[in-house]
């Protein structure tokens, strides 16, 4: 199936997403889309697979001019679609994920669970994908559900497979796993598009390679050896970009957070920190890498107060700070960037003023008894805006008119503004722009710099290499491996980050 | 992975942790030991002579014999039952059984306490239970309306105005047109009732808990307002025929079983056949499963080209009209006139049902066996006397609401999208 997409334009109001983009898909043969967050690689693609309605241009298969009026029309055209969020449901099995639409069914509308059962497997065999039809989503890894995503696709008989974002989620050994996988699906003459920001993989991947910057097509390359990975960059970002991140050389001071055979447990008993013990230097930082869900989340919820410790203690400067509230561990110079600015970074509606002191109000600084001293909260709040480079109009905006970049710079700001000893970052770039990759990465290591401790917790190898003085590696809970940041080797660290070191 | 977690917390060298269950496992201790303290302190101390149940009634064709036990001893081996359940409690090991074990406890304490209030005195246990399954029938028809609905993540606090609506119209045209006539139409009604919440949460996003509040306001409001009005100046508006009981035949005849699940009107049997219809329905069809696909996750749904508003509808139409059949029963069912507020909280009531059930037809109908059960013993312990005040014992159904919903049921899960209404991009 030759699909191809002539001058498609789509509009959210006045905001052009995607600009007149011309492109051609073919089968047997990787396309791939790179641009950053927000450069309108989604929007297309959700034009493509009939969530959007184009604002103009057409798509054309195989020389006819079709239009979608939703997802189950594109579906039936044969184009399939990889969310880069999974759109499974957790509760249901993989056999009902998969016929969910297209159910095979009985008599009286009987659901025939083991014909799709049947079905599914048929599917594994043929691209020998190894998935236990009967098992839940919600307890499955994150891995396999995107094998779920592909079984899925590949039911409906989808000749156009997209893929958004599809490694993002993947530890580095599964995305080798999935790159067989999309081989195997391109020889059997599939076309395919992959969308991605991550230079290295379009380059590994890609048969062909367009670049995509706010919402144009600014750079095609027919072949990907044509191009080498900074030009690619400079098209993605549109200006010569720096991965290196500048910082002192590493002279560790006395150790300030001291963590000892932590115990973390979920809601329901599981155990998500498991006997975790680890130490931060001054001017040193130290890299948590892992795939999401092996309780680096837990363990920065337990370090910075916001859940239960079941075991274990944890020291800063010698003082037990074991069940030492948020506020007294906010007082001794904790700074905490947290894994979602949205939910637990930001109160979305409020003004930048207003989430600038969410966490110092407090202070006599800026209220005097009940009263909010609302003058010295908005010049403190225009100050730190500045500081911190965040790009607004005004700090009375609210905060969801930001981009994530600048929302994600305002939470660096409000907690790095102060006098810090001890920085502790989730996920601090997830989703954001190269731009701002760069500003927060040379804030982090500023901070080191300048004696701070710094804890970092990322799924982004990349990041973890790039900032890291040590690197420690969680697998299920626990801290399998402890690598040299100077040093350490991604395929190692990739091991150990999928439990086989 | 689910299996290695469990075993090294089961693992003795591990360290001693300070687990949620563990301690969940203490409070039900505690409680168990409470009641044991109750049961021998006030109800085996408190009670003095024989207590009789009776089973049959003297016209029953095979009758059994009244069952007579010397309460203070009976009350005395539950206190000790009890107990030992709550000691149980604090022992390594038993944490898995802390629902089963509460759940068992509660129940004894009910037997112990009417065996006390029986004590020296007769009480037709199969009365009671009757009364505990007519009872539960508003209540399962509320829950199961619940069921259909949250289960496409529409939220339903109008299911207390869809079944006054239902007993409303059941009675107006029931009146006039026979009972089968005035059972289409309040069927007809609360499906309508059904269709203006969809239009009002999916079509035009209002807040679920808000359009339901009003639909409750609005039918409690015109249908206080026409009985207090209209009835009173013409009578034979609200004079409805009452549906005859059919006896199942050989069935009914059993004894204690029989008069307890076989000499009922149409609605009982109605609920009974709709629940078994609305768990094929959503667990075994195709449209059931895309039906719950859209409570969990609209957009997958949608993306996978299934109709989520339609979807939405279709069920909230179909859960009005349940609540319409179920208020008609209040009606045609049982006294065959419309009263003012006549569901006084039932509905409310049947949403709680549907949450102790886990949002499954049948746990609805189970949860709303046990509001029904509390029900009628408040009811039929009025007639015995006992010492606590008659208000006191109509409360009843309403602290079993609580303490279910709020100790037993612990963490049940709801459709995921539950009460968010879906955006299409």
């Amino acid at each position: 199936m030759e699909i191809e997409l002539r001058r498609i334009t789509k509009r959210f109001g006045h905001f052009a997403a995607v600009k007149d983009v011309g492109l051609h898909i073919r089968p047997g043969e990787v396309l791939g889309l790179l641009g950053e967050n927000g450069a309108g690689k989604s929007t297309l693609m959700n034009v493509l697979c009939g969530l959007y309605a184009p604002t103009s241009g057409e798509i054309v298969i195989d020389g006819r001019p079709v239009t979608f009026a939703g997802p189950g029309e594109a579906i039936n055209a044969g184009i399939g679609m990889v969310h880069q969020h999974f759109m499974l449901i957790p509760v249901f099995t993989v056999a009902e994920n998969v016929v969910l639409g297209v159910e095979p069914t009985g008599r009286i509308d009987h659901l025939d669970l083991a014909r799709a059962r049947g079905q599914v497997r048929k599917i594994n065999d043929a691209y020998g994908l190894e998935v236990d039809p009967d098992a839940l989503i919600e307890t499955l890894p994150v891995g396999v559900q995107q094998r779920v995503e592909i079984i899925k696709v590949l039911f409906r008989s989808a000749d156009l497979v997209i893929f958004d974002e599809p490694t993002a989620v993947l530890t580095p050994q599964e995305v080798v796993e999935f790159f067989e996988i999309v081989k195997s699906l391109r020889d059997s003459g599939k076309a395919i598009v992959f969308i991605t920001h991550k230079l290295g993989e379009i380059r590994q991947i890609a048969d062909r390679i367009a670049v995509l910057r706010r919402g144009e097509i600014v750079g095609q390359a027919e072949h990907p050896d044509a191009v080498s990975e900074a030009e690619l960059a400079e098209m993605m970002v549109g200006r010569p970009v720096s991965f290196d991140v500048d910082k002192k050389p590493y002279q560790p001071g006395p150790p300030m957070l001291a963590v000892k055979n932590l115990t973390v447990l979920r809601g329901n008993d599981e155990i998500a920190v498991d006997n975790v013990s680890l130490i931060v230097h001054s001017a040193e930082i130290v890299g948590i890498a892992g795939v999401q869900g092996n309780g680096q989340s837990a363990l920065v919820e337990a370090l910075t107060g916001l859940t239960h410790v079941s075991g274990g203690s944890v020291t800063f400067n010698g003082q037990d700070i074991t069940q030492a509230s948020t506020r007294e561990r906010h007082r001794l110079g904790f700074a905490h960037i947290p894994e979602d600015r949205q939910r637990t970074g930001l109160i979305p509606a409020f003004t930048i003023a207003e989430n600038m002191v969410l966490d110092s109000y407090y202070d006599d600084r800026f209220s005097k008894g009940p009263n909010m001293l609302w003058d010295v909260v908005n010049t403190a709040a225009a100050h730190a805006v500045v500081d911190f480079d965040v790009r607004t109009s005004s700090v009375f905006d609210a905060v969801d008119t930001l981009s994530g970049g600048n929302q994600q710079k305002l939470i660096a700001a409000r907690e790095m503004s102060r006098d810090t000893d001890l920085l502790i970052a989730s996920q601090p770039t997830r989703g954001l722009d190269v731009g701002s990759i760069e500003y927060i990465h040379s804030r982090i290591a500023q901070a080191r710099d300048e004696g701070d401790g710094v804890l970092i917790v990322s799924s982004e190898l990349d990041e973890i290499l790039a900032l890291s003085d040590r690197i420690l590696v969680m697998f299920k809970g626990r801290i399998v491996a402890e690598f040299d940041g100077a040093t350490a080797d991604k395929g190692t660290i990739g091991l150990a980050m999928a439990g086989r070191y | 992975m689910d299996k290695e977690t469990t075993s090294s917390t089961a693992n003795p060298e591990s360290r001693k942790l300070d687990s949620a269950k563990v301690r969940q496992a203490h409070v039900s201790g505690w409680i168990l030991l409470g009641l044991a303290v109750l049961a021998a302190v006030v109800f085996g101390a408190g009670s003095e002579g024989i207590a009789t149940f009776r089973l049959s009634r003297p016209t029953d064709p095979w009758a059994l014999p009244n069952l007579s036990i010397p309460a203070a001893s009976t009350n005395y081996l539950i206190a000790a039952l009890l107990a030992f359940l709550g000691v149980r409690q604090f022992l390594r090991g038993n944490v898995r059984w802390t629902s089963l074990s509460l759940g068992s406890g509660l129940l004894l304490a009910v037997i112990a306490f009417l065996v006390w209030a029986t004590a020296g005195k007769g009480f037709s246990l199969t009365g009671m239970l009757q009364a505990t399954v007519v009872g539960a029938v508003p209540i399962a028809l509320g829950g199961l309306a619940g069921v259909l609905s949250e289960r496409v993540a529409v939220v339903n606090i109008a299911i207390e105005g869809m079944l006054l609506a239902g007993a409303f119209t059941g009675a107006l045209v029931g009146s006039l047109l026979g009972g089968v006539g005035g059972l289409v139409a309040a069927v007809t009604v609360g499906g309508l009732f059904g269709f203006i919440l969809a239009a009002l949460v999916v079509t035009y996003r209002a807040d679920q808990i808000i359009a339901g509040v009003v639909i409750n306001l609005f039918v409690l409001g015109v249908t206080s307002y026409v009985s207090s009005q209209v009835y009173s100046e013409y009578r034979f508006l609200n004079n409805a025929p009452v549906f005859a009981p059919i006896r199942i035949p050989v069935l009914a005849d059993l004894p204690v079983i029989g008069p307890v699940l076989f000499q009922h009107n149409l609605f009982v049997y109605g609920a009974i056949i709709m629940v078994a219809m609305a768990t094929y329905y959503l667990f075994h069809t195709r449209l059931g499963l895309r039906a719950r696909a859209v409570g969990e996750h609209p957009r997958a749904a949608d993306t996978l080209g299934i109709n989520v508003y339609r979807t939405r509808y279709i069920n909230v139409t179909m859960a009005g009209m349940v609540a319409g059949f179920g208020g008609a029963w209040l009606t045609l069912g049982s006294v065959g006139r419309f009263d003012e507020n006549m569901t006084n909280g039932i509905g409310y009531i049947g949403l709680a049902a549907m949450i102790f059930g886990r949002w499954h037809p049948v746990g609805a109908l189970m949860a709303a066996l046990i509001f029904g059960f509390a029900n009628s013993l408040q009811q039929k312990l009025a007639l015995l006397n006992t010492p606590i005040p008659s208000e006191f014992l109509a409360m009843a159904p309403y602290i079993a609401t609580i303490v279910l919903v709020a100790g037993v049921v612990g963490r049940a899960r709801a459709p995921a999208a539950d009460g968010q209404a879906y955006v299409k991009e």
